[in-house]
């Protein structure tokens, strides 16, 4: 039987690390306030992973395709979300396009410095989904080509 | 009104991104949603022209002052972005609406729609923007979503040019980056206005002036002129021809031109030699523009070649201002210079963009784009053929339509200000761009048909030709804008903004909270 992906050593190794790196970008994106990082290197991080897993264990081209579609979907959904809380601004508080409605908080807390936490969560989502997309394009158009 | 000034860049953002997640479920959205917001966009965009005071500024995120430097990025509407904006949604919008019977034949409609939008906010974005680094990265948006577009027919030409365009594309915003943030690096801060101010305290010193050349090569390089041409004619031929309309009509102007101008009468101190450098670019694509046109056979290489020479009419009106302006000579003619620029750059949007829509519904009928193997079009597609007459005889200058009066304004300015040279340059080459476009006439349009296959073909489908009769009335209207009435509501502001020069920064940086 024609097994798929790379060999079992990869596959463990794969199946251990991988949960770790996606909670590392996490991290990464919801400490983006507070310490060097942020939206666009959790999400970096967190692409990783998943791109990880596909390199590790390989999958069928129609379910890759299926997956594509997803994460493109999610892409856009992210970015019009990041779009509809700088709009948000604009209702609430001081009419003012990107304004920082809420309340600030206090310096180095985990809840602190407004919508800047949700921005980066969008942040990171986008640029996770993206990355992710862009690699599926090419290992589709790579599968394809067989 | 200072309320609505961002939806001009939310709109066409969320429409991109409605269309992309939207698109799955309902296949015609794109078609429906892209021309109805270019439409709020235009209304946006004209009620701009009568607004209460002369410059609007909306600071985004509403942060203040760190140590007297303003941080924040601002949106500034006066007279030049507001002319550039309402062009920019007029021609989005009749080319969108011509796009929707146009991109029928193509798969992947989502994803035209959805670029188109994302190049419409960018170039929005360019115009309206008060910040250095938040220019480049709108620029960027319209670039590269441009870039995307080009391929859009993804066969081997296509292909090509974007790939050309994409490397000569990334040069230039290479060079912008660096330019940028040597200005940083200078003056510690990034507001154009504020930038003004503290280049004015610094006098003249070396490292400016090297970064207005890499300036100048860099925005050169998105709007084509003459020694960056090199990939205008690759990438506007193989675009689709709605698209080719928005790259010539719009986008050259938006990323390239417009930047010049702000960056050069508002933000640097004129001088002598850069005002000189830009004047000779203009003329040198001016004279080389049309000198390579009229060998071509390929009708929309052809019209992008006549780009390259009408904006160099644009950057040379413009240039002659500034030269005019930097030795300290007569007012009244650097007013009529730029004036002539810039109506002249109004004219080549709609007359381009209607030059390249007819050359769309020509390709979208016949199949073909090369002259030799056209003829006789006019028997069979009197609407098409009507609207090329109107668009040929106003870029090549001919009286009652707008492009004689743009030309004759630089051409007075020209002789008044002193540059004779200039001025026979300016006749001869409208003369050689009559040429050229009688040769399109003669080879596609009246004479016996030279199609392979004899068949008759019918005319443009209804969603075509209504933008390009809309265009072709705008061709004539346009002459208006020589009547004192219609200047000062729509061209003196525009005017006024360039020529004096450093009063761009005193309402922005008084306004500011």
């Amino acid at each position: 039987m024609m097994t798929r992906g790379m060999t079992n050593i990869v596959k463990t190794t794969t199946r251990l690390i991988c949960g770790v790196i996606f909670i590392f970008g996490i991290y990464l994106v919801s400490h983006g306030h507070l310490t060097p990082g942020g939206g666009f290197a959790g999400g970096t991080v967190m692409a990783g992973a998943f791109i990880l897993l596909v390199l590790a264990f390989g999958d069928d081209v129609k379910h890759l395709r299926k997956t594509e579609e997803g994460s493109s979907t999610l892409e856009n959904l992210a970015i019009l979300l990041f779009l509809l809380m700088g709009v948000a601004g604009m209702l609430f508080g001081a009419n003012v396009f990107f304004k920082n409605f809420l309340e600030a908080g206090t310096m180095g807390e985990l809840f602190s410095a407004g919508v800047i936490p949700f921005l980066n969560i969008l942040i990171g989502i986008e640029v996770a989904a993206a990355l992710f997309t862009v690699f599926l394009a090419f290992v589709i158009f790579k599968e394809e080509e067989k | 009104m200072t309320a609505w000034i961002p939806l001009l860049v939310i709109l066409p953002l969320s429409g991109a991104f409605l269309i992309a997640i939207f698109s799955g479920m309902f296949k015609r959205i794109g078609g429906i949603l892209t021309p109805l917001f270019m439409l709020i966009l235009t209304c946006l965009g004209f009620m701009f022209f009568f607004r209460e005071t002369d410059v609007l500024v909306y600071h985004i995120g509403g942060w203040e002052l760190y140590n007297g430097i303003p941080v924040g990025i601002h949106f500034v509407v006066d007279g030049l972005s507001v002319l550039m904006v309402a062009i920019i949604n007029l021609m989005g919008f009749l080319a969108s609406f011509y796009s929707v019977s146009y991109i029928r034949k193509f798969t992947g409609e989502k994803y035209y729609y959805a670029l188109f939008c994302l190049m419409v906010a960018g170039m929005n974005g360019v115009v309206l923007t008060g910040d250095l680094f938040n220019m480049f990265i709108f620029l960027e948006i319209a670039v590269i979503s441009s870039y995307a577009l080009v391929a859009f027919g993804i066969e081997r030409e296509e292909l090509e040019a974007s790939f050309k365009y994409q490397v000569l594309g990334g040069v230039a915003s290479l060079v912008i980056l660096l330019g940028i943030a040597l200005i940083y690096w200078n003056t510690g801060t990034l507001n154009i206005a504020d930038i003004a101010i503290v280049l004015k305290e610094n006098g003249d010193n070396k490292l400016i002036s090297f970064v207005q050349v890499l300036l100048i090569a860099g925005f050169g390089l998105k709007a084509a002129m003459i020694p960056f041409h090199a990939w205008l004619p690759d990438a506007h031929s193989s675009a689709p021809s709605p698209i080719s309309a928005m790259l010539s009509g719009v986008l050259i102007k938006a990323v390239g031109v417009y930047a010049i101008m702000r960056l050069f009468f508002n933000m640097f101190t004129l001088s002598y030699e850069i005002s000189m450098l830009i004047t000779v670019i203009g003329a040198v694509s001016m004279v080389g523009g049309v000198l390579l046109a009229v060998g071509q056979w390929d009708f929309k290489r052809l019209l992008a070649y006549h780009s390259i020479s009408q904006m160099g009419y644009v950057v040379l009106g413009v240039g002659m201002g500034m030269v005019i302006l930097s030795v300290g000579g007569s007012r009244d003619v650097a007013v009529l210079a730029i004036a002539g620029g810039l109506y002249h750059m109004v004219n080549h949007a709609v007359f381009k963009g209607l030059l390249f829509l007819n050359a769309g519904a020509v390709e979208y009928k016949t199949g073909t784009r090369m002259l030799r193997e056209m003829g006789g079009l006019s028997n069979n597609m009197p609407l098409t053929s009507a609207t090329y007459f109107s668009a040929s005889m106003a870029i090549s200058g001919i009286p009652p339509f707008n492009g004689f009066f743009s030309k004759l304004l630089i051409i007075i300015a020209a002789v008044q200000g002193g540059f004779y040279l200039m001025a026979i340059l300016a006749v001869v080459v409208s003369i050689i761009t009559l040429a050229s476009f009688l040769k399109v006439h003669r080879y596609a349009f009246i004479g016996f048909s030279r199609f392979k296959n004899k068949k008759m073909f019918g005319e443009a489908p209804f969603g075509m030709g209504l933008p390009m009769v809309i265009l072709a009335v705008l061709c004539l209207g346009l002459s208006l804008l020589i009547i004192p009435f219609f200047r000062d509501i729509f061209l003196s502001p525009a005017v006024n903004t360039l020529i004096h020069t450093l009063d761009y920064s005193q309402p922005i940086l008084g306004l500011l909270p």
